[in-house]
């Protein structure tokens, strides 16, 4: 295991769609047991880094370290391999898979041997343990054989970061897992990100603000594309600039 | 694994009755069942792609006519070749052009790739319809039938008839083991969220130029049984409709499953054979293809699942209406 606790490193990441800079000179670093929440209006650029961080999309400028290694120039699915794991804002399951196969087609992604063309998939040594493994962490163990299309709002994003585990991630980049969840709903996925916060580091971005003061090690807070506040949460908190350009100044 | 179980069974007693077939038929009957079983081979090539990767091509006549061409090319101009050889060659002919078109069309998405598919298919059509290689027009005879030594003389009807059938249920296994496998399921990854397989750490280029090639190669085997079967080849096999046409046989039979393109083949060219009957049509039976488009926009609009979905759709008709339906969104 590395000795830096730093797993993911991005460094003045500036992105410009034309005229417009969507993301300017952030910098932002992802330590193995912490969640680092990235906050800000709609439009502030969080997807946008969270897209560059992945490799989704190329930064005009910056760069971006995993495990020490500069990844700028790597492809996503790279990045994936090499450790990278990301959700998305909205459900990215395969929805006539069952939530088995859900797991084991990510867990498949660091055993692939497409050339193995007579072997059954669903006999996959490697794939069927992690795809196990995976949703009984995430708690959706007494649901494989579901399709995925019939889960509830809130299984749904659990079964997208079950599909995250799946691919043994060390960085999780999250994009509002808890978007249109229940009270209920959100204490389970916020304890699983609790339970899953010791051997990751994790990337957080999320609207439910209560949540995010619950769970943060550490808080990016975005406006306009730039970085004004990055803290601990009862430091952003009480910021007068965060009150003033986020909280509404109250 | 029950319904598991009736498909495999279904497809076997498929192939038996095939098999069994020439014992109860005519001349005309073995020569319509050859040519539906080659037509069957050509749209489990189009499936792989379009029902089982999400990649709809326009072009892929373009394979087997190439296929087809390369038959009747390679072959000695008088003397028999020799399958063992021929073959193979056929199915690399249309497999090493469809690689060409894979890795240059599969960098476009959507509509585009369908027109650049299209754009390729064509230009393959003019190059055997506009130079003395492919015979212009006029098309190209294949004098003599390819041989498998003394023990298969493909220019008899029964045998070709054996060996169609032995290629198409072999297509239909490979595809099957093929579907299941790593490869299989990520390919249907792809076609369910490519952008999700991504992420997950799939490069989904190589996997889909794989598919593409494979494709490629599976219509040229189907070119190559179409050619011996006719004997003759000609820019048509290369051209649009051809393309339209095994697309239709697909999503006739039901997108997404290997059965639905034999049973959309079979359907496909049942339905031609039957509209084009002057017995039954008389004078009629000239506008042909009007019965025949009218039957597919009503299959279309009353089957969204194809024929292999027809039992589905009525079990749920009959069990509970729309009500037992559950729907299956992200």
């Amino acid at each position: 295991m590395r000795d830096d606790p730093v797993l993911l490193r991005g460094r003045d990441i500036t992105r410009r769609w034309g005229g417009l800079v969507a993301v300017d000179k952030v910098s932002i670093d992802l330590e193995r047991g912490k969640v680092h929440a990235v906050i800000g209006t709609n439009g502030a650029g969080k997807s946008t880094l969270i897209n560059i961080l992945s490799g989704e999309i190329a930064p005009s400028a910056g760069t971006v370290e995993l495990l020490g290694q500069d990844v700028t120039a790597w492809t996503q699915p790279r990045r994936a391999r090499a450790g990278l794991g990301r959700s998305y804002q909205r459900n990215t399951i395969y929805p006539t898979f069952t939530v088995f196969e859900n797991c084991r087609l990510a867990a498949q992604a660091s055993a692939q041997r497409p050339w193995r063309w007579w072997s059954a998939a669903d006999r996959c040594p490697i794939s069927v343990p992690a795809a196990h493994a995976a949703a009984r962490r995430a708690g959706l163990e007494p649901l494989l054989q579901r399709p995925a299309g019939l889960l509830s709002h809130g299984q749904k994003r659990q079964l997208e970061i079950a599909m995250c585990l799946a691919t043994a991630p060390q960085v999780l980049l999250l994009d509002e897992p808890l978007a249109g969840m229940g009270a209920e709903e959100t204490d389970r996925m916020l304890a699983l990100l609790a339970e899953l916060k010791t051997g990751h580091a994790i990337l957080l971005v999320e609207h439910d603000m209560d949540a995010v003061f619950r769970i943060a090690d550490r808080i990016t807070v975005m406006v306009n594309g730039s970085v004004i506040a990055c803290d601990t949460p009862q430091a952003v908190r009480t910021s007068p600039a965060v009150q003033s350009a986020y909280l509404g100044g109250h | 694994m029950n319904a598991d179980r009736g498909k495999f069974l279904f497809v076997a007693l498929c192939f038996v009755g095939l098999a069994l077939y020439p014992l109860v038929a005519g001349k005309f009957g073995v020569d319509l069942v050859t040519k539906i079983m080659v037509y069957a081979v050509f749209a489990l090539s189009l499936e792989l792609l379009v029902g089982s990767t999400g990649l709809v091509c326009f072009g892929q006549a373009a394979f087997f006519g190439i296929g087809a061409y390369a038959t009747v090319l390679l072959s000695p101009p008088a003397d028999p070749a020799a399958l063992a050889w021929l073959l193979p060659l056929c199915m690399l002919a249309a497999a090493a052009y469809a690689l060409v078109v894979g890795a240059l069309s599969l960098r476009t998405k959507g509509v585009y790739f369908i027109m650049v598919t299209l754009a390729f298919a064509q230009m393959a059509y003019y190059v055997v319809h506009d130079t003395p290689l492919g015979g212009g027009t006029d098309g190209i005879y294949l004098n003599a039938k390819p041989v498998l030594g003394s023990l298969m003389d493909l220019g008899k009807p029964l045998v070709l008839y054996g060996f169609t059938l032995a290629c198409l249920a072999l297509t239909f296994g490979f595809l099957a083991l093929l579907l299941r496998s790593r490869f299989g399921r990520a390919l249907a990854g792809i076609k369910a969220n490519e952008q999700r397989m991504r992420a997950t750490g799939f490069s989904t280029y190589p996997y889909k130029l794989a598919a593409f090639t494979i494709s490629g190669g599976i219509a040229g085997l189907s070119g190559f049984l179409f050619a011996v079967k006719d004997g003759f080849v000609n820019p048509e096999l290369l051209s649009w409709h051809l393309s339209g046409a095994v697309l239709i046989m697909i999503i006739l039979g039901g997108l997404g499953h290997l059965r639905g393109a034999l049973i959309g083949a079979f359907a496909f060219a049942l339905l031609q054979e039957f509209f084009q009957s002057e017995a039954i049509f008389g004078a009629f039976a000239k506008h042909w293809l009007l019965g025949l488009g009218l039957t597919i926009i009503a299959s279309v609009a009353l089957l969204p699942r194809g024929l292999v979905g027809v039992m589905g759709q009525l079990r749920e008709r009959l069990v509970g209406g729309k009500g037992s339906k559950e729907s299956v969104d992200a």
